[in-house]
């Protein structure tokens, strides 16, 4: 039989080893440090072509994670892909005329949003629309332009 | 010391009775019909070849089984019929003895004797402390306070399972088999720990046994049971002159008689000639 | 023919009810709970005994699985040039996956065992028997903080393991192989997500304590009380909680990742 005191010092250090497991987890495996869930503001971008992009994508300007996809839909009438992109509150000083691009991490990883500011005065608001946009390069397009340029040019 | 409790129109009704008592158990007939008394105060024995059932008739009374038929009263409450709650706070003043001991092993032997009073009452520790030694003391074991129960040998762990039984001052004890298994010793301690629980604290005991000798020459009153029914009963005297040929059986411990001493079985004969077809 | 039928309906009637009879008692011994969490001490004396004493195989296999997943992930991801995403790789299967399941395994094995070898035991020796006659109900007694204390140490337990295994991959990765140290975590943190993965894995870890404590001290107390029917009920205990653990890892997969 254990000295009650001893068991119980030893199980408080179990559960703090336990709670601290969590917590480098929470804090150092995920993203959580990085961003909030909520408390942002919502903004639009049409494109005609989203690639791979997903729903909880990262939307970042240079390169800084600044909110993530909330939604993406497909305007019936126009074709294009409306993605619904949710900002961090923080970041409430973006120019309304800056572009958005997405991007693929490196050859084979994922794809993301990347805004680039622009110059106005005014700023996004909750619901705004950024107008200028860049579709998602399509790896297969890309070849197939390269390879039909590279016989153009052997040509002439 | 439990003198107390009594009340003087209850004094002379018996503190458990039993009455056209059935039990069953899948189709076997364990008990048909039986009537036991059980006096206050005194010491009743429960005897009977193995595998009759007496440690069942223990755990009828205690309401750990249900009988299919008939009525069990103990100190004015019928068992069978009682609440769960109802049944737990009647336990509380009924002790009992495993043949086993049953003490916990993961507790000392202090520990095991401290532990009704630690889960039913709420006394301070220091006065736990002296009403366990007391006990311990009483069955002769207070050295052996800090021991574990896989230390001690069958007859001490039973005599601590006694003090723990007593802990909580109970009306009665209900002793299962107290004398199996132990040498002549320890069997000697046990029969006069029951005897003295009996004189010095008035505790109403049954002791349920085959050891005739040692059940005799303590118990008040004795009931023999043999195949589901009481086949004799009476104080020790009346019972080792009786005329009954199931009692002469057993307490003379006579191989064959009314229990057989072959297990019912075909013609030997013909069982032998059948060739193993049968 | 006809005999394997009624066979095999024997034996699912008797799985039937034995799960019939499993759920009376975990209600009975849910009543207990809320008398046993006032008395906290007993709860803690059972997270020593199921949680502290399962931590040292639960740490080292957790850092094997760690290492092991950092040398196959990486020999994989440096094919394609990816070796970088071996954090993601790392931390994913483990926060999602292994962590859970690994470590209720070995749960399973070291404390569900032992808690149902305890309770068959002291049915054996008619310890429960014995509380009964004073008055003590071993459902609130002994079975309630036991399986109090396999809930509450089962999650603690898999965040250890899936801890430091991300460490024995970073270890493997960072250390040994030469992957670039800031992007192992960065990657990492940009792929698992708080809610979607680790989250879910806290969740997972909480279902398998509940079943695998479940099935233990049921076992326990359903025990056959002889030297034989302990054995048999440890053997069940391990064999159900592994495939209740694996079956409930598919459910709530399919739950969660859809």
């Amino acid at each position: 039989m254990l000295e009650s005191k001893f068991v119980e010092t030893i199980v408080g250090l179990f559960v703090a080893l336990g709670v601290a497991a969590l917590f480098m987890l929470a804090m150092k495996v995920s993203n959580l440090s990085s961003l909030g869930e909520d408390g942002g503001y919502d903004v639009t971008a049409r494109f005609l072509n989203i690639g791979g992009l997903k729903v909880r994508s990262p939307v970042k300007m240079a390169g800084v994670v600044i909110g993530r996809v909330k939604d993406i839909e497909l305007d019936r009438q126009s074709y294009e892909a409306v993605a619904t992109l949710s900002l961090a509150s923080k970041f409430d000083k973006i120019p309304t005329d800056t572009s958005a691009n997405i991007y693929t991490a490196g050859l084979l990883g994922e794809q993301y949003v990347s805004l680039d500011p622009g110059a106005e005065d005014t700023f996004l608001k909750d619901g705004d629309r950024i107008t200028l946009t860049q579709s998602a390069v399509v790896l297969e397009q890309l070849i197939g332009r390269f390879l039909y340029q590279k016989a153009a040019g052997d040509e002439g | 010391m439990t003198n107390h409790r009594l009340s003087p129109q209850t004094i002379n009704d018996p503190l458990v009775k039993i009455r056209g008592v059935t039990f069953r158990r899948g189709t076997r007939l364990i008990f048909d019909n039986v009537d036991i008394d059980i006096a206050r105060g005194k010491i009743t024995a429960i005897m009977g070849p193995s595998g009759c059932g007496k440690t069942t008739m223990l755990r009828i009374i205690g309401g750990q089984l249900r009988p299919d038929s008939g009525s069990v009263v103990v100190d004015g409450h019928e068992v069978p019929a009682l609440s769960r709650r109802a049944l737990f706070t009647l336990r509380k003043r009924m002790g009992m003895l495993f043949q086993s001991g049953a003490l916990l092993t993961d507790l000392n032997v202090f520990d095991n004797v401290a532990f009704p009073l630690r889960e039913h009452t709420d006394l301070p520790e220091s006065m736990i402390r002296d009403l366990v030694l007391m006990k311990l003391e009483a069955v002769g074991l207070r050295g052996a306070k800090h021991l574990s129960p896989n230390q001690l040998s069958g007859g001490m762990q039973r005599r601590v399972a006694l003090a723990r039984a007593i802990a909580l001052d109970p009306l009665m004890i209900m002793y299962d088999e107290p004398f199996t298994g132990q040498d002549p010793i320890s069997m000697g301690v046990l029969v006069r720990l029951i005897k003295l629980m009996k004189d010095a604290l008035g505790i109403t005991s049954i002791v349920v046994s085959h050891d005739v000798q040692e059940t005799a020459s303590i118990s008040d009153y004795i009931y023999v049971i043999s195949a589901g029914k009481v086949v004799g009963e009476g104080t020790p005297e009346t019972l080792r002159n009786s005329a009954s040929e199931w009692v002469r059986q057993f307490m003379d411990a006579l191989p064959d008689g009314p229990v057989p001493f072959h297990y019912p079985a075909p013609d030997y004969e013909e069982d032998l000639l059948s060739g193993g077809r049968a | 023919m006809t005999q394997a039928l009624e066979t095999l309906g024997r034996a699912g009637l008797r799985s039937f009810e034995r799960l019939g009879r499993g759920q009376i008692f975990m209600a009975y011994v849910l009543a207990g709970i809320p008398e046993i969490a006032l008395r906290w001490r007993l709860v803690v004396h059972q997270v020593y005994a199921v949680g502290v004493l399962s931590l040292v195989i639960i740490v080292v296999s957790g850092l094997f699985v760690g290492m092991v997943l950092g040398l196959q992930g990486y020999n994989t991801l440096v094919d394609f040039g990816a070796e970088e995403s071996l954090g993601v790789l790392v931390a994913l299967s483990l926060v999602r996956e292994l962590g859970p399941v690994v470590s209720a395994l070995l749960f399973a094995g070291r404390a569900g065992s032992a808690l149902t070898a305890e309770i068959g035991l002291m049915k054996t020796t008619e310890q429960l028997s014995a509380m009964e006659m004073m008055a003590i109900d071993p459902l609130h007694r002994v079975v309630a903080p036991r399986f109090l204390a396999g809930i509450i140490s089962m999650p603690l337990l898999a965040a250890m393991f899936s801890a430091v295994g991300v460490y024995g991959g970073y270890f493997i990765g960072v250390g040994l192989l030469g992957v670039d140290e800031g992007a192992f975590w960065s990657q990492m943190q940009d792929a698992v997500d708080l809610r979607d993965d680790i989250f879910n894995g806290v969740i997972k870890s909480i279902v398998f304590g509940v079943a695998v404590t479940w099935i233990a001290v049921f076992e326990g107390y359903d025990t056959v009380p002889t030297a034989e029917g302990i054995s048999r009920a440890t053997t069940r205990t391990v064999v159900n909680s592994s495939l209740a653990v694996l079956g409930l890892d598919f459910i709530l997969t399919a739950l969660m990742f859809d």
